[in-house]
């Protein structure tokens, strides 16, 4: 059995109640990404993707869904730096086990590129620790939040803390509003869409947070997206973006620096997010800051 | 770009422009940003219905003859029909096929495609060498009224072993849509529509043969870019990319561009 505990850990109850003393202060502090195993000096160029996926989908075997091959092909295909969750964290309830093996793979297959975002359920008990170990056992610079498939609702407010506490301890959470069109979801499998509606109010609550949404835009879209954008720190990916002049009607909507290269590798073709931003009329600034500029500004992790 | 892409399923975007050759226009400079060569232009949704009329039938091909009469080199055009109105659809089949410069047919989702009533309007298309790309999905939130299944084109084509039948969106649930189609040789799977989601197209090759696969965009409710990865990043020959991009449309096409004297 793996020794869970980091060496230098300090107690979980102080740990605790240190990260949600430091919520309400932690939007003035300016906190930052944790400086832990992951972290050095910024490099630019390349892309980096938000939004990519260990482990298997549960319903259907893909191209790339084994780490190696899916960290060759990103590099392959120019990006030098990847924000991965896992698979797994949709349907195991072992959220921590999940944490662990996806901490161990980043390391052991990415060779610098995949940068390990874990997850924490808080509808189970005692997530408080799983969120304790992300930050201290395996020094993830962030999480991403299955609302959906986690069984709660944004107003729920075990969702409000977590991501005081994220916000307090300088993670950046990113939010899967979907991971499927729910129209071709199985039959035996069918996950309600999350309804985003309430969460610029629990933005504006949130000093500090970082806030990635990913797969959000099929269903957050015009003044619900702009409002939500808006509330805070808020940044959205293009993976679920499918329309004429996406890209480019979606800068337009949003403030600047908000819109992130996310494929939705493996499960979309990586080629399609690329092609996206072929497709659009942009200039050179724009192109760079959804490729690279605006993720790595927002966590300043690099080779 | 390597290959030569033809598009099998477009539509016109008002907001690219105020009339209907503008709006092409404007997609015509996406297609040049991603080296689309041609591309194939019907109506969809129009004056707030799918079921229309006889008289919209006329009025919504009249806006895709207008739109494609400057482009006619690049862009080709499908005639809009309703199986409700089946004298009506085989009137506008005579009048933008037989006498005009259209060269397929479009069903949406104005009539399952099961029924009798499409049998006189298959025969039509046959007789002039025009393929027919009948909107499907399955959707397990439930279909619209009148939308078709890839089941039920399956049942059309044993009708019409002699028809051209594309499966457009092979289903959106193209796990079992492709399965639906398979034993029937004269239907070809539209690719298009649905996220650009890691093994369709893979398993269509594997399925149909890439003879039988038809890139599409759906320009109009999608973009160009998610449906053209879907087979640019696909683990399949560079042979069966070209069949799929351009060279199947081509061929299915010869024969009534042939006959409209159209040099490709």
């Amino acid at each position: 059995m793996r020794n869970e505990r980091s060496p230098v850990t300090i107690d979980r109850r102080e740990f605790l109640k240190t990260a949600l003393a430091a919520t309400a202060a932690a939007g003035a502090a300016g906190v930052g990404a944790p400086r832990g195993a992951f972290a050095s000096e910024p490099r630019s160029g390349g892309l980096i993707d938000i939004n990519v996926n260990l482990g298997r989908w549960p319903l259907r075997r893909v191209r790339f869904d084994n780490t190696a091959g899916l960290a060759a092909m990103l590099r392959r295909q120019g990006v030098r730096r990847a924000w991965a969750a896992s698979f797994d964290f949709l349907l195991h309830k072992d959220i921590a086990g999940t944490n662990a093996r996806l901490t161990e793979e980043c390391r052991r297959e990415g060779g610098g590129l995949l940068l390990p975002f874990g997850s924490v359920n808080p509808m189970l008990p005692d997530w408080e620790e799983e969120f304790r170990r992300c930050v201290e056992v395996h020094r993830m610079p962030g999480l991403r939040l299955y609302p959906n498939y986690h069984g709660y609702k944004l107003d729920n407010p075990d969702f409000a803390k977590l991501l005081g506490m994220a916000a307090a301890k300088g993670l950046l959470v990113e939010l899967a509003l979907i991971m499927e069109d729910d129209r071709m979801m199985h039959p035996l499998l069918r996950v309600p869409v999350t309804d985003p509606a309430p969460l610029a109010g629990v933005v504006r609550q949130t000093p500090g947070l970082r806030l990635v949404i990913v797969n959000g835009l099929r269903t957050l879209r015009d003044k619900a997206l702009v409002d939500v954008v808006n509330s805070g720190n808020v940044s959205v990916d293009i993976a679920m973006l499918d329309a004429v002049n996406g890209v480019t009607d979606l800068l337009a909507q949003l403030p600047a620096g908000r819109v992130l290269f996310g494929s939705y590798a493996p499960l979309f073709y990586f080629e399609a997010a690329t092609l996206k931003v072929q497709e659009c009329p942009l200039t050179e600034a724009q192109v760079r800051a959804i490729r690279y500029e605006s993720a790595q500004r927002l966590l300043p992790v690099s080779t | 770009m390597k290959y030569e892409i033809w598009d099998d399923h477009t539509h016109l975007v008002e907001k690219l422009g105020p009339t209907p050759e503008a709006q092409l226009g404007e997609m015509l400079k996406f297609d040049d940003r991603l080296g689309i060569s041609r591309a194939i232009l019907f109506i969809g949704h129009f004056e707030g219905t799918y079921n229309l009329s006889p008289e919209q039938l006329r009025r919504a091909n009249d806006v895709i003859l207008r739109a494609i009469k400057p482009y006619r080199d690049r862009v080709f055009a499908y005639v809009y029909l309703n199986p409700k109105h089946t004298q009506a659809s085989l009137d506008e089949m005579d009048r933008c096929i037989r006498d005009g410069p259209m060269v397929g047919v479009k069903l949406l989702v104005a009539e399952y495609c099961n029924k009798p009533t499409l049998d006189p309007i298959i025969d039509r298309a046959t007789e002039l060498k025009a393929p027919v790309l009948q909107h499907t999905w399955l959707k397990i939130t439930g279909n619209l009224p009148d939308e078709s299944t890839p089941m039920q084109l399956a049942e059309l084509a044993a009708r019409h072993p002699k028809a051209t039948l594309i499966c457009a969106h092979s289903g959106g649930d193209w796990e079992v849509g492709l399965r639906a189609i398979r034993p029937y040789p004269n239907i070809y799977a539209d690719l298009c529509g649905g996220d650009p989601t890691a093994g369709y197209v893979e398993m269509a090759v594997r399925e149909l043969g890439a003879e039988r696969c038809l890139y599409g965009s759906d320009f109009g409710s999608r973009g160009i870019a998610s449906q053209l990865g879907k087979v640019l990043g696909a683990d399949i020959p560079e042979s069966a990319k070209r069949l799929i991009l351009g060279e199947n449309l081509k061929r299915l096409l010869k024969p009534i561009l042939d006959a409209k004297g159209v040099k490709l």
